[in-house]
């Protein structure tokens, strides 16, 4: 079989570049809560968070990722207003949008303006506040990241084209219903162990929940046994767009992620424990329908092969990772296409545990865009602040148990793989 | 293929759909086909293509049954009760291209086979964008 790790051209940073504080805001649905209002809880955290503090006038610029605001909630040119409500006019901030993968690529830009030589202390972030609008607003917001001309006229959504990804998938190799279901449960069992997760609960106590609810308005009790009985079930788990079922997709999540980047010249002035960003990779992949293969994501291929070639590491150096689960056959192709296992492997290595907390390759450690929920500006940069975290040794209960965790990657996709951006990082 | 001059834009796409015809474009410096109306080739950027007429035969290729619908589709009257199939048709000529999948039974997905020969069924031919859509052929 050949590699899935293709080569591609080594490039350098013009200068090193250093993770050293993290911020994110609570994941969940928040009424009264505007873009805004996510930000600046981030940013609170992040402040709160420093090390040895940090002076906000100190911050030379910005870049935040977010899909769109303008459609959830009829806000356009968001960054000024996110520069005035952190108290930082005049320093340029700058929105990114590439969909899903926003706030991945605002940390690029983030990272290029330091290597630039231009900044040496720059925030990035994103940002979504989706839950104004009912699921069918959604739903067109997200298939809008699609082809408007080829592919939504053909009544493709965005669950739609991964439904057609997965039934690829399960048409190729030996990938089933059952290898989906055990993705969303260990990314539910690690989202448990989260504070900040959207859905803090493993699947088997929402099932009991409902259960106990039922029998509390005297209605029958449903008799499922475990957690894949109850995902079975059509009546908790109904199909979104077959092969997918509704516990196969990522919420619809309000949220707001930052990391502060410096200069590693000056890494230590802020803490003692930085993170260096050492590879970091971006690409570009046309639809599904005109993709080389219908069961990977070639602008992800690519996009790690880039950062591994920058940090001069291979898939099998990468000791934590966060990748892109939209949805649970995401995860599955994502370990693929990273090179994590062979094409086909995906699925096995679920039934067998490997990217379990406790296995050899622990994904989403965080609950993933599944558990922890998918703000989708702001998912790219809270992938890295989980990797801080674990990096850092600072994860908590869901502390991958390594204690020579040096190498934690992350992969963020926009929309169905137009996008990747693959980012390695090195415990300091 | 054709001396067509229509420009090469998703109008005229839409254009031929509206005729009953999968148009799309043949680079003649390169021979790459696609089927999307574009003014320049993706493979070579030769911009000296001209219009290519699709037969209209092709096979499933992937597919999806979608029963969270976008409002547009609603409006059509699907919905959770009445879902529709979306898929991935790869041309006879060797393109591929997403479209609509009708005259299958989309509430039962098991019963419908990738690799399945399918040929064009276009939809919606009073609007100005007609529907790319697929029946079994």
């Amino acid at each position: 079989m050949a590699a899935t790790i293709s080569t591609a051209k080594r490039r350098q940073l013009g200068r090193p570049v250093s993770i050293v504080g993290a911020g994110l805001s609570r994941f969940g649905a928040f009424r009264d809560m505007t873009t805004r209002d996510l930000f600046v809880e981030a940013f609170q955290d992040l402040i709160d968070h420093m090390d040895q503090g940090i002076d906000v006038e100190d911050i030379e610029c910005g870049y935040i990722g977010n899909y769109s605001s303008d459609l959830f909630e009829g806000q356009g040119h968001t960054a000024p207003i996110l520069a005035d409500w952190l108290g930082m006019t005049p320093t340029p901030i700058t929105r990114i949008e590439n969909a899903c993968a926003s706030s991945g690529s605002a940390l690029r830009e983030g990272i290029m303006a330091i290597a630039s030589g231009m900044y040496d202390v720059v925030l990035v972030g994103g940002v979504e506040k989706m839950t104004d609008l009912p699921t069918e607003g959604v739903t067109d917001v997200l298939a809008s990241a699609a082809d408007g001309l080829y592919e939504v006229p053909a009544g493709l959504t965005f669950p739609g084209i991964y439904g057609a990804l997965a039934k690829a998938h399960m048409d190729r190799y030996e990938t089933s219903l059952a290898h989906l279901a055990k993705v969303g449960i260990k990314n539910h069992t690690n989202g448990a162990l989260n504070p900040k997760a959207q859905f803090n609960t493993t699947l088997l106590d929402m099932m009991e929940r409902r259960k106990a609810r039922a029998e509390q308005q005297g209605q029958p009790v449903p008799d499922w046994r475990d957690e894949m009985d109850f995902l079975n079930d059509p009546r908790a788990n109904p199909w979104i767009a077959w092969p997918l079922r509704l516990y196969d997709c990522a919420p619809i999540t309000d949220g707001a992620s930052c990391v502060l980047l410096v200069s590693s010249e000056i890494a230590n002035n802020f803490t003692d424990k930085p993170v260096h960003v050492v590879g970091t990779g971006q690409a570009s992949g046309r639809p599904l329908h005109d993709a080389e293969e219908l069961t990977s994501l070639s602008a992800a291929r690519e996009a790690a092969a880039q950062a591994y070639a920058m940090a001069g590491v291979t898939p099998r150096d990468i000791q934590v990772a966060e990748v892109h689960d939209c949805f649970t056959i995401a995860e599955i192709i994502a370990t693929e296409d990273l090179g994590f296992f062979e094409p086909g492997e995906g699925p096995r290595a679920v039934d067998e545990g490997r990217t379990a907390l406790t296995g050899d390759r622990p994904i989403n450690t965080s609950g993933g865009l599944k558990a922890k929920g998918h703000p989708v500006g702001a998912s790219g940069v809270a992938q890295v602040i989980e990797t801080f975290h674990q990096l850092r040794g600072e994860a908590g209960p869901r502390q991958v148990p390594n204690t020579n965790l040096e190498l934690g990657l992350t992969h963020n996709v926009g929309g169905t793989g137009g996008t990747c951006v693959v980012n390695i990082l090195r415990r300091g | 293929m054709t001396t067509e001059t229509r420009a090469f834009n998703a109008a005229s796409f839409f254009a031929y759909l509206k005729e009953g015809q999968l148009a799309g474009i043949r680079c003649r410096s390169c021979g790459k086909l696609s089927a999307e109306a574009r003014p320049m080739c993706q493979a070579c950027h030769s911009r000296d293509v001209e219009w290519f007429q699709f037969s209209g035969r092709g096979q499933l290729s992937a597919f999806t049954c979608i029963s969270v619908v976008p409002n547009a589709m609603g409006e059509k009257g699907f919905g959770r009760n009445n879902p529709y199939c979306s898929g991935i048709v790869t041309l006879e000529e060797g393109p591929r291209i997403s479209a609509l999948v009708l005259g299958v039974d989309a509430a039962n997905p098991q019963n419908i086979a990738t690799g399945m020969a399918l040929t064009l069924d276009v939809q919606d031919m009073e609007s100005d964008r007609p529907t790319l859509a697929f029946v079994p052929a």
